[in-house]
């Protein structure tokens, strides 16, 4: 019997090494895997490479695995927030590594990590810094730029539902990143507000199919902190 | 009759946002950026289909909730509580840039420090040094939409012209802006350059042109 649910969130974490390349789902504090993020500054894993759309806020989450010094480089589309102390002061002291990526590039990126695509070409980004260093092509009278997929070691996940082989469903806009990152992870750790029995969940409201998920923590929070 | 630059009153931020408004037909999928460009959805009366897209996965976005009708999961690319229209759908992140970079946006209506007269935007970053640059999806907006139109001040707070020859910021998309509209004017990017459609009451051209870097034309 196929069991992706685990109980404890040791059991979770199990098996990420140091260096890894984390990604993160979430955009703002909706659909952010907090409790996961959480596990992984108590798992200890150290020299990551983390790649999320924002780069944390105050001194909780992601911003508090900065500030432990356990994150190596940070690849985010937009790293200033309400509260962004703990990355700037990082990244002044040259402590950080920043890979400024535009939004839908991030998001494509892991889905062509995902989809077995190894590369794709953008017109974002033509012409801007974010095309220097970059292979580019004239394609139909147009230009583009080559851009790498971008494939997780480990991905964190918020859904809303999910049963035991993995399938999942997401709440309003807590969908964001969470579905790509899912898919373009090799080990990918989803937090579920509710856990349901197999068959529960409409297979036509299934938005992650469990062949993107290997482990189910319930983790009932709530509702998403204010901003 | 000569009328002194005195006399004219510039348009508040709803004025500005009011008047892209008026320009935008019913059928149209739109995306607006963060700032002014927000407050443009303000005046698109409810009866006149546009859809309103979000960078977070959210199409048929509607207006803020009532503050006991908060919705927690559902916010906007500004991080704003919404609401969603009837009819409105959620999608996850690359689907939300493939609406953009696929492009299936009729119009991106984006804030901006600079836009020059062959329609580069410059709107991400001030500064070839900026601590921490932050792009966002304007990047994507820019280069994907069919249509982008800038909504900002005329000039930055100091009075330097914003409207110029050539950005000086670090572009967000080279040749994309198709008109702008400003607290002092409307103004369309062609190929011979800026074409003023409107000015504010009380402001002549040679006026507006004092505050615009590039060469002003009239159309036609």
């Amino acid at each position: 019997m196929i069991n992706k649910i685990v109980q404890t969130m040791a059991e979770t974490m199990s098996g990420i090494r140091d260096g890894s390349v984390v990604l993160l789902g979430g955009f703002g504090a909706v659909g952010q895997p907090n409790a996961l993020i959480e596990g992984l500054i108590e798992q200890g894993a150290k020299d990551l490479t983390v790649a999320a759309n924002n780069a944390g806020v105050g001194h909780v989450g992601l911003a508090r695995l900065m500030e432990l010094g356990r994150v190596r480089k940070i690849i985010c589309s937009f790293p200033r927030s309400s509260d962004p102390v703990v990355f700037e002061t990082l990244y002044r002291a040259g402590k950080i590594e920043l890979e400024i990526v535009p939004q839908g590039t991030l998001a494509e990126r892991m889905r062509a990590a995902g989809a077995g695509v190894p590369a794709f070409f953008t017109a974002t980004g033509v012409g801007t810094k974010m095309a220097l260093g970059k292979e580019s092509r004239d394609i139909g009278g147009r230009t583009y730029i080559l851009e790498h997929a971008l494939k997780g070691d480990v991905g964190l996940v918020e859904a809303w539902e999910a049963d035991r082989w993995g399938n999942l469903t997401y709440k309003q806009a807590g969908r964001n990143f969470n579905p790509v990152v899912a898919m373009a992870s090799d080990l990918t750790l989803v937090q579920a507000q509710h856990i349901r029995e197999l068959g529960e969940i409409d297979p036509d409201h299934i938005v992650t199919p469990g062949i993107f998920v290997n482990r189910v923590l319930h983790v009932p929070y709530g509702d998403p902190a204010g901003f | 009759m000569s009328v002194t630059a005195a006399a004219f009153k510039p348009f508040t931020r709803q004025q500005m946002a009011q008047r892209a408004a008026a320009d935008i037909p019913e059928g149209w999928y739109v995306n607006l950026g963060i700032g002014i460009p927000t407050l443009v959805a303000d005046y698109v009366p409810m009866d006149r289909e546009v859809i309103f897209h979000s960078e977070n996965g959210v199409l048929g976005m509607g207006p803020a909730p009532e503050q006991d009708k908060i919705e927690p999961w559902l916010i906007n690319a500004g991080k704003q509580y919404v609401t969603l229209r009837t009819g409105g759908s959620y999608c996850h992140h690359a689907d939300s840039f493939a609406m953009i970079r696929g492009g299936h946006l009729d119009l991106c209506v984006l804030g901006a420090f600079q836009v020059a007269d062959n329609g580069d935007i410059a709107n991400w970053a001030t500064s070839d040094n900026d601590s921490a640059p932050a792009v966002g999806g304007a990047m994507d907006l820019a280069a994907g939409a069919r249509r982008l139109w800038v909504l900002m001040e005329h000039t930055a707070k100091d009075g330097t012209p914003k409207l110029v020859r050539r950005c000086t910021y670090p572009l967000t998309a080279p040749g994309a802006v198709k008109r702008i509209y400003t607290n002092l004017a409307t103004i369309d990017v062609t190929e011979r350059g800026f074409v003023v459609l409107d000015i504010v009451p009380g402001l002549s051209l040679a006026d507006l042109q004092a505050r615009t870097e590039a060469k002003l034309h009239l159309p036609g």
